[in-house]
């Protein structure tokens, strides 16, 4: 073999990976790091055309972060929606993933289809759809409470009510991907566990404790998980619908970064601000990851 | 007694089904009631009490959004980075076959590399991204568009996970008929993995369509805006113009439910994550 095509041939792996490795380190670890410098500086919008202004300021981001009462309000958003979130996730797909495990023919698969549309679909044009029917005047939830003799309600103008609204379009659009999750597991769980535990006498509920549930330990963590970062990062929504308002009350950490950066322009405050998101997102999956073991070390 | 616990189950078979048809219908609501909206006039839909169906159907609406609302444009746009993202979907499975079938040197340490990333949220690349494409030039222009979101490492893993369980004889057999590298990437490795490139391929192709974030922040000016981003400009303009807003909803969603219909097979099983153990 001549010296050059073994050259070639130790190059060739290089080539098939080369173009995806240059787009990921050009636009997702290298920025990590341009982040991670600029949180650090005072960068804005005459540091962008003039580079030689741009300040190290050491550490005053991140403590001015801390004494932005809007920053600390969509801090407590964000968090609010991560608790009330993450569980209604998991325990609705979980629920419409048993529900049509029930039953095998035509109608059971037509919702699985039902359910899952909302995932694929746009967020920008369900916000768009969900405005329309949270309109207190002309909306299809209030006409429809209307008729049972309930509201009107305010939804999204009313910063008490403006926060659950946009949780109940979030967790409407999530139920269907995490369900075809659920149901692939319900499905992988051995027949004859259920026929063993029918001639004990074990009813459906328990059924479900003692052997569905266990089998389902690890979709269970994986579906927490991602839910849970994507929790963290919730932007579309409040940012097509109330644009964190009303008051305030539906800022999220995501949409006060994307403010601070683009719309005021303070770039090194902004990811200063996204790297305590970042923080915030690792401690909140390593201490499910911490929980997972020992879960599974009973 | 077992006739008995049949019936049984058959009655509460029944009672899911019903409790699912409900909660089915309550889930597809927000769909009929975009679809039907948008058939409707200003007046019909300003009025105090609404009828679920249009009283006088009328295709208005969906003539505002390329006249007045720039729709053409948006879809024009959305279209071509839609198409653009298939370079990409060639880009990750080339990548999977680099890592699934090659031995080289730093493969453990670039791979973990690209797994890190999934964990990267967006909201802390997007600022550095910007300031990059800025530095290139790249802000305001579509091939700046279409950068930042063209490789996925979720993708690249799947790819490989698929293409580490072809069978090393092909390509050996292969390779001393003097096949080239491509011609066996092109020929053998791509047809052999068709069920994981029609799931990507959908999926890339539904990604493409609602591309959102990097439009948003990369594009400054309306020439350049994707259908979501417009339809975001739309419903700040016309805040009122419910009509015109489900319609340019209805323009962006059905498509989407369309092509998943026809699909849904490949998506739907696509989805096993505890298959390894």
């Amino acid at each position: 073999m001549s010296m050059g095509k073994s050259i070639r041939n130790r190059l060739m792996p290089y080539t098939f990976v080369l173009p995806a490795l240059l787009l990921l380190f050009l636009f997702s670890l290298i920025p990590i790091l341009i982040a991670l410098v600029i949180s650090f500086t005072g960068l804005d919008i005459t540091g962008l055309g003039n580079w030689s202004t741009v300040k190290f300021v050491g550490l005053d981001n991140f403590v001015k972060l801390f004494h932005d009462s809007q920053f600390l309000q969509s801090i407590g958003n964000t968090l609010y929606y991560v608790v009330i979130g993450v569980p209604l996730v998991v325990l609705l797909s979980l629920t419409v993933a048993i529900l049509i495990n029930f039953g095998n023919n035509k109608f059971f698969s037509f919702l699985r289809l039902i359910f899952y549309t909302p995932s694929i679909t746009n967020t920008v044009a369900v916000a768009v759809v969900w405005t329309y029917m949270y309109n207190p005047n002309m909306g299809l939830l209030n006409n429809m409470l209307g008729k049972i003799g309930i509201g009107p309600l305010q939804w999204l103008n009313d910063p008490a009510t403006a926060k659950i609204s946009l949780i109940i379009l979030a967790v409407w659009k999530a139920i269907g991907l995490n369900m075809l999750i659920f149901l692939a597991a319900l499905q992988g769980i051995p027949r004859s566990l259920y026929e063993a535990a029918e001639l004990d006498g074990a009813n459906w509920w328990e059924q479900t404790r003692h052997i569905t549930l266990p089998s389902l330990r690890f979709s269970i963590f994986f579906v927490s998980v991602t839910t849970l970062i994507g929790w963290f990062q919730f932007f579309d929504e409040p940012f097509v619908m109330t644009k964190g308002g009303p008051l305030n009350s539906t800022n999220s950490v995501a949409l006060f970064v994307y403010q601070n950066g683009f719309q005021n322009s303070n770039f090194g405050y902004a990811a200063a601000g996204s790297f305590i998101m970042f923080a915030a997102i690792i401690v909140a999956t390593l201490i499910q990851f911490k929980i997972q073991k020992k879960q599974q070390g009973e | 007694m077992d006739t008995n616990f049949r019936s049984e189950r058959k009655l509460s078979k029944g009672v899911v089904g019903l409790i699912l048809a409900f909660w089915g219908l309550m889930t597809i609501l927000p769909f009929l009631w975009m679809f039907l909206s948008s058939f409707k006039s200003n007046a019909e839909i300003s009025q105090m009490t609404q009828n679920f169906l249009p009283q006088h159907w009328t295709l208005m609406n969906y003539k505002n959004l390329f006249v007045s609302g720039n729709f053409g444009v948006y879809l024009k746009n959305t279209l071509i980075i839609t198409l653009a993202s298939f370079v990409g979907l060639l880009f990750n499975a080339m990548a999977g076959y680099g890592f699934a079938k090659f031995k080289f040197k730093g493969k453990a340490f670039l791979f973990i590399a690209v797994l890190s990333t999934m964990m990267i949220p967006g909201q802390v690349t997007m600022i550095p991204v910007y300031l990059i494409l800025n530095q290139l030039h790249l802000t305001n222009t579509l091939l700046g568009i279409i950068l930042p979101g063209l490789v996925g490492a979720f993708a690249i893993f799947l790819f490989r996970q698929f293409m580490s369980n072809i069978s090393d004889s092909i390509i050996e057999a292969a390779r001393l008929d003097g096949a080239s590298e491509w011609y066996i990437f092109w020929h053998i490795i791509l047809p052999i993995s068709k069920p994981v490139l029609a799931v990507q391929g959908i999926l890339t192709f539904i990604g493409g369509w609602n591309a959102f974030l990097w439009p948003l922040i990369i594009a400054n000016d309306q020439k350049y805006y994707t259908l979501s981003v417009g339809l975001q400009l739309l419903q700040g303009q016309h805040t009122t113009d419910y009509g015109l807003q489900m319609a340019g909803s209805s323009f962006m969603v059905i498509p989407i439910i369309i092509i998943f219909l026809i699909f849904q097979k490949y998506i739907l099983q696509g989805f096993n994550v505890q298959a390894e153990k």
